[in-house]
């Protein structure tokens, strides 16, 4: 990676890393906090699905799995929070491992392994409603304590850096990617299969390395929205709004780009936020935004707001709109 | 180096090949002709690994490779192309072969490097920064090879690399496969373009129904009676032979 990877990276996040001392009202570092959480586990949507073209409709099976492992070794097993966290990553790592196994061995594409994503991310949200070890449907409530070394602080200000940190870590992490063999590899395996394969890439590594970083990354994600909300239920960690969410973010943002996920989080939750301000009597409001916003992307946005903006940039320097691109987005 | 040995290829009822065998010594242009649906293509798959036989072995450089997946036989050195483009369409012609590069190149630069190298050598030098979705079918054609060869093989199985090409384009790329075998690279070349099967190959099997029906010198396979009638129908050889005769 070289200097112009990395600048746009460091000086986004310094300036976000700056706005609490600016914005102090609660709501609005609420706001904030949940919408980088989501942003975070969209990264790692992107990563599988943005990268790797495989579009997976179940990330709530990881988000799921990193806000439960969290909660219950804490509850259970007394285990520190930071451990936790550690923890929550490695078993969403696993358990996006074992889901590509089944699916990408028996090679499951497009629509069959979105389908299977889906399942599985069901059938963990009904067992972990109906498990007592897992609270049933009554959810877990972690113990409020509110210590750094339980990874729970009492100023917002602090839990929004955290996060925010996480995001850039991702950040970086995706831009390596973009930049290393791996994430050439995994491109090529988006494109063409077949040819990559004839050019000595092994698919099916290359897909299971990408689903489990996917999958951790997520984790991390549900984690982290486990210890800000102290909270979770099977439908709030497994439900299928946060897989949604998880794949509406990227596709808005900039499927396949670096700040894609984070550009589509801060908009459609941005829009939800402002529509819930003029409407908010009208429950659900946000949803109907998000729905119209992607209709919008999917008619005159192939390529996300990112692609727009390429494109519009490339047309204010004179270039010809290059007509290849359309083409290749629409291939995705 | 490449030893197939009495492959076939069942699909359901038809017997796409039929315990074809075919022997490659290193260096040189062999050539691979018959009539459409001879399964040549399905011969090429096989050693590929992308289709599994379902009789028969292939040993390349002596190791048997016949139940090895695609790209572990690209890692041993068997680089392909394929008949129907398969470009990597979002991305540039440079990635695209970047892509190929990386098989022997971890680091970014080094495949970056390789892929500039290749797209000279294969006259797509000034498109490298052109998404590959972009490219005439030449174009495409000789991306095809450049990202073949970018994996840097020991045999090169082309296919069709000149079909859809008019006959100028067809002069340019000629001298380019012609540099690759001088490089010390074995090229097996499946080719309907006759003329180029003259020029190129220094020897030729001929596939048909599945079956290997001859082998041998260009020239000499092409007078070849079983050939003849091969491409033209039963009885073909003898009716030219009698034409000649009363013309000569």
């Amino acid at each position: 990676m070289t200097a112009r990877d990395l600048i746009p990276i460091g000086v986004l996040t310094v300036l976000a890393a700056l706005l609490p001392l600016v914005v102090t009202s609660s709501p609005v570092l609420n706001f904030l906090v949940f919408m980088l959480i989501v942003a975070l586990g969209a990264q790692g949507w992107n990563i599988l699905g943005g990268f790797g073209g495989q579009f997976s409709f179940g990330h709530a099976a990881f988000f799921g799995t990193g806000a439960y492992v969290t909660a219950i070794l804490q509850l259970r097993y007394g285990v520190n929070a930071w451990a936790g966290l550690v923890l929550a990553v490695a078993a969403g790592a696993a358990v996006g491992w074992v889901i590509g196994f089944l699916s990408f061995r028996s090679g499951l594409r497009g629509s069959y392994f979105a389908l299977v994503t889906l399942a599985f991310a069901e059938v963990f949200r009904i067992l972990a409603n109906a498990a007592s070890f897992t609270g049933g449907a009554a959810g877990l409530l972690i113990k409020l304590d509110v210590r750094a070394a339980n990874l729970q602080f009492d100023d917002r200000a602090v839990f929004y850096w955290l996060v925010l940190a996480f995001v850039a870590a991702v950040l970086l992490l995706t831009r390596w990617i973009q930049r290393s063999r791996f994430g050439a590899q995994l491109v090529a395996v988006r494109e063409n299969e077949d040819a990559a394969k004839a050019l000595g890439v092994n698919s099916l590594t290359v897909k299971l390395r990408a689903i489990a970083l996917s999958g951790g990354v997520t984790a991390l994600s549900g984690c982290l929205y486990a210890q800000y909300f102290l909270y979770i239920d099977a439908n709030i960690a497994y439900g299928s709004w946060i897989s949604v969410e998880l794949l509406l973010a990227p596709i808005i943002g900039g499927v396949g780009t670096v700040f894609g996920p984070v550009v589509g989080a801060l908009t459609l939750h941005g829009l939800g936020e402002v529509a819930k301000q003029f409407a908010g009597r009208i429950p659900g409001i946000d949803l109907i935004v998000f729905g119209g916003v992607l209709v919008l992307a999917v008619a005159f946005a192939r390529g996300g707001i990112l692609g727009l903006l390429e494109r519009l940039s490339d047309r204010g320097r004179g270039m010809v709109t290059r007509g290849p691109k359309e083409v290749s987005h629409a291939g995705r | 180096m490449l030893a197939v040995d009495g492959v076939s290829k069942r699909f359901g009822g038809l017997m796409a090949v039929d315990s074809a065998t075919l022997s490659l010594q290193p260096g040189g242009i062999v050539g691979l002709i018959g009539p459409n649906g001879a399964g040549k293509t399905t011969l090429f798959s096989m050693i590929s690994g992308f289709v599994a036989p379902t009789d028969g072995r292939i040993r390349f450089d002596g190791t048997d490779i016949t139940a090895e997946e695609p790209h572990r036989r690209a890692e041993r050195g068997i680089g392909r192309t394929f008949q129907i483009v398969q470009p990597f369409a979002g991305l540039t012609v440079c990635e695209n072969i970047a892509v190929g590069a990386y098989l022997r190149h971890a680091k970014r630069a080094d495949a970056t490097a390789k892929a500039r190298d290749v797209a000279r050598r294969v006259g797509l030098g000034a498109e490298l920064d052109r998404p590959a979705g972009g490219l005439t079918v030449a174009g495409r054609k000789r991306l095809e090879l450049a990202r073949a060869l970018a994996t840097e093989p020991k045999l090169l199985l082309l296919d069709e690399v000149l079909a859809g090409l008019n006959p100028s384009e067809i002069r340019d790329i000629i001298p380019v496969i012609r540099g690759i075998r001088d490089e010390g690279v074995t090229i097996l070349m499946i080719e309907h373009v006759m003329q180029a099967v003259m020029n190129l190959c220094e020897r030729v099997y001929v596939l048909a129904q599945g079956r290997m029906i001859a082998e041998g010198p260009p020239a000499v396979v092409c007078a070849d009676a079983r050939v003849i009638e091969a491409y033209l129908g039963h009885g073909a050889a003898a009716r030219l032979k009698a034409e000649g005769a009363a013309h000569g």
